[in-house]
């Protein structure tokens, strides 16, 4: 042993470790330029490009690229640019905070169901109840309700985004709680939980060192895909007039607005195609990088 | 090591320790019967011993070891760990006494989290249960590491960047953190090659001088337990048969299945070997969950009685030290007993000869 010889480096911060693995996954590096392209996009973009986004202009109307219309206009001859910007803040928070919402209240009820013994029966019964709904009446069923109160509450824009994301958040989280409770139920039985019991950790610090670390794989997998199907559902609402209101860009909408003429003017379908597809493909790597970096087995390999 | 183990205090007693796991069935889970894993087991460890624990696979030594630390919740029994009741203390205690016992498991690569380095690994311990610095707790983390030989620079791997022998060590390491006077060793060098082995129980050994640690030895390696253990218990179906000091019990085992075991060891030197004898055994171990009346070795007992169907021995002291559950030895114990006695009374934890005197 030469513990003499070589100098000592303390313990450092595992997410340094986590960084240096991430940067050697190619498609993830890819994709996170990507992703970050579109987020200062949407972010700064409408900084650099002031037109409004529900400016009407009639006589520009159905145009296609130009300089004064990068990507062209539409059939009332609104700046799809614009459009496109104000519809990718939209989209994407509606993506990343419902997917937020659905991962965190599946890791929860699927971690407590599957730790817990006594918890398991009621929570798993629960989530068959939610997978049992048919989902869009019941989205439809919570618009009508409380799109009203919620408008009124926080405004028209901030009730119905808030009503999206928790209809989505709320009727999206039952598979990644089957899967974290099928993990959990595994990880419960190892050894390496027995000898932190014989330590004598307390249930919560058990879950949080022990548990979640370990079911991260699945947790990564189920956020990534998370992301997209949310943006899906919230242009399929959209579409169906459950969502925002009709002068009010997504991509969603976008996307449905421009299907009937889509002979005529087919890049008005194909651009905010291209971003959600480039938005889920982006985050699809990313969330394999992550998943790849975050297990110290394929670590450095 | 050879010294008697009566001028010592006892640091660890078991008594009457039941662990019955409950057959369920049905649509309503209705319980229908018990695996007794351990059917009333009691023996006394004395400080500074090294008491092995022996038996086929199945038999109940793990749990044995499990259920002393209470990492399963006993059905019956009482194990005081030097002077303060292990399964009777209330959570918060428990908690307390947690680093005065600790383990060692078996599959060195199971019982480290994946996810952890060696030093998040070995400083568990210190996190749970002291406020030391961080400074404080490495300087810790790195003695230790020096303490069962790994290199310092190792502190930032992950387990799965060591050998067998290696992640062991980072196993006894933990179990060392919070200088614990107890540590049952589960089977901890089953999973291991022979020549490492050898250096995992020489540094089990070292340590045991050095710190003074009292080891319950579980494994099913019979030469290993004779290199290592002071006395030695034998386990079949859930109860010790023999509990003997070693030489005693390797030189003149008593009990029918002791001797049969002690049979199949085999011999080093050819010559001897091709003379050995062996005694084998007919039959399978019966289901835990449903032990056969009287004795539970007589079914494949080569020396079985007609009373051994009957009556469950007692398990007593024969000679000073040497512990026994067998009719064999227990002609005048037999004739006193009342004829067509219940079994299943005289099984009972109640008997006070069930359970063993101090020596």
């Amino acid at each position: 042993m030469t513990e003499t010889t070589t100098a000592i480096r303390p313990p450092r911060n595992q997410w340094w470790d986590v960084w240096d693995q991430f940067k050697t996954h190619k498609g993830a590096l890819v994709g996170l330029t990507i992703f970050l392209t579109i987020l200062l996009g949407i972010t700064i973009g409408p900084f650099l490009w002031d037109l409004a986004p529900t400016y009407v202009d009639l006589r520009a109307r159905n145009q296609g690229f130009s300089l004064a219309h990068p990507l062209g206009t539409d059939q009332l001859g609104r700046d799809l640019l614009a459009r496109m910007m104000a519809g990718g803040k939209v989209s994407l928070s509606v993506g990343l905070t419902a997917m937020a919402l659905a991962v965190s209240l599946g890791t929860t009820i699927g971690v407590l169901a599957g730790y817990f013994k006594r918890l398991e029966g009621p929570l798993m019964r629960l989530t068959d109840l939610f997978l049992a709904l048919p989902l869009l009446p019941l989205l439809l069923l919570m618009v009508t309700l409380f799109r009203e109160p919620l408008s009124q509450r926080f405004g028209p824009e901030g009730g119905i985004f808030l009503l999206i994301v928790t209809a989505i958040g709320a009727t999206s989280w039952m598979q990644t709680a089957r899967i974290v409770r099928g993990e959990v139920l595994a990880l419960k039985e190892r050894e390496f939980v027995l000898a932190a019991r014989s330590i004598g950790t307390p249930a919560r610090r058990m879950v949080l060192r022990h548990i979640l670390p370990n079911v991260m794989s699945p947790i990564m997998v189920s956020a990534t895909l998370g992301i997209a199907t949310a943006i899906i559902t919230e242009s399929a609402l959209s579409f169906l007039g459950l969502g925002f209101p009709p002068d009010f860009p997504t991509w969603g909408r976008l996307l449905f607005d421009a299907v009937d003429q889509i002979q005529l003017y087919p890049m008005r379908v194909v651009l905010p195609g291209i971003a959600i597809s480039l938005t889920v493909l982006s985050v699809n790597y990313i969330g394999d990088g992550l998943r790849d970096a975050l297990d110290p087995r394929i670590r450095g390999r | 090591m050879a010294d008697g183990p009566q001028t010592r205090l006892p640091l660890l007693e078991v008594d009457g320790l039941k662990m019955y796991f409950p057959i369920t069935a049905g649509l309503f889970r209705k319980k229908v019967g018990d695996v007794k894993a351990v059917d009333d087991v009691s023996f006394t460890i004395y400080e500074g011993e090294t008491l092995g624990l022996v038996g086929e696979s199945g038999c109940g030594k793990s749990t044995c070891g499990r259920a002393i630390l209470r990492l399963y919740e006993p059905t019956a029994g009482r194990v005081v760990l030097a002077g303060e009741d292990v399964l009777a203390a209330p959570p918060s205690e428990l908690r307390a006494m947690r680093p005065r016992m600790q383990m060692v498991f078996q599959d060195p690569q199971a019982s480290l989290n994946p996810r952890m380095t060696v030093a998040g690994i070995i400083g568990e311990p210190l996190d749970e249960h002291t406020t030391l610095t961080r400074a404080q707790k490495l300087a810790r983390i790195y003695e230790l590491m020096d303490k069962v030989g790994l290199n310092r620079d190792f502190a930032n791997r992950y387990p799965h960047e060591f050998s067998g022998g290696q992640r062991q060590r980072i196993g006894i390491a933990r179990a060392l953190a919070l200088n614990p006077k107890f540590i049952v060793c589960d089977e901890p060098i089953a999973a291991l090659d022979v020549s490492i082995q050898a250096q995992v129980v020489n540094l089990l050994e070292e340590l045991q001088d050095s710190l003074g640690l009292t080891y319950l030895f579980i494994s099913h390696d019979l030469s290993m337990v004779r290199h290592i253990a002071d006395r030695v218990a034998v386990m079949y179906l859930g109860r010790i048969v023999e509990l003997a000091s070693r030489d005693a019990l390797y030189d003149a085992p008593m009990h029918p299945y002791t001797q049969a075991l002690l049979s199949a060891v085999p011999e080093p030197d050819p010559n001897a070997e091709i003379d050995r004898n062996r005694i084998i055994l007919k039959g399978d171990v019966p289901s835990p969950a449903n032990p056969p009346q009287g004795c539970n070795f007589c079914t494949r007992c080569p020396k079985v009685m007609d009373i051994c169907r009957k009556v469950e021995p007692r398990f007593e002291e024969v000679t000073p030290g040497h512990f026994l559950a067998c009719h064999l030895y227990q002609e005048a114990a037999v004739g006193a007993a009342p004829s067509g006695a219940n079994p299943e009374q005289s099984a009972s934890p109640q008997d006070p000869n069930f359970q063993q005197g101090e020596t």
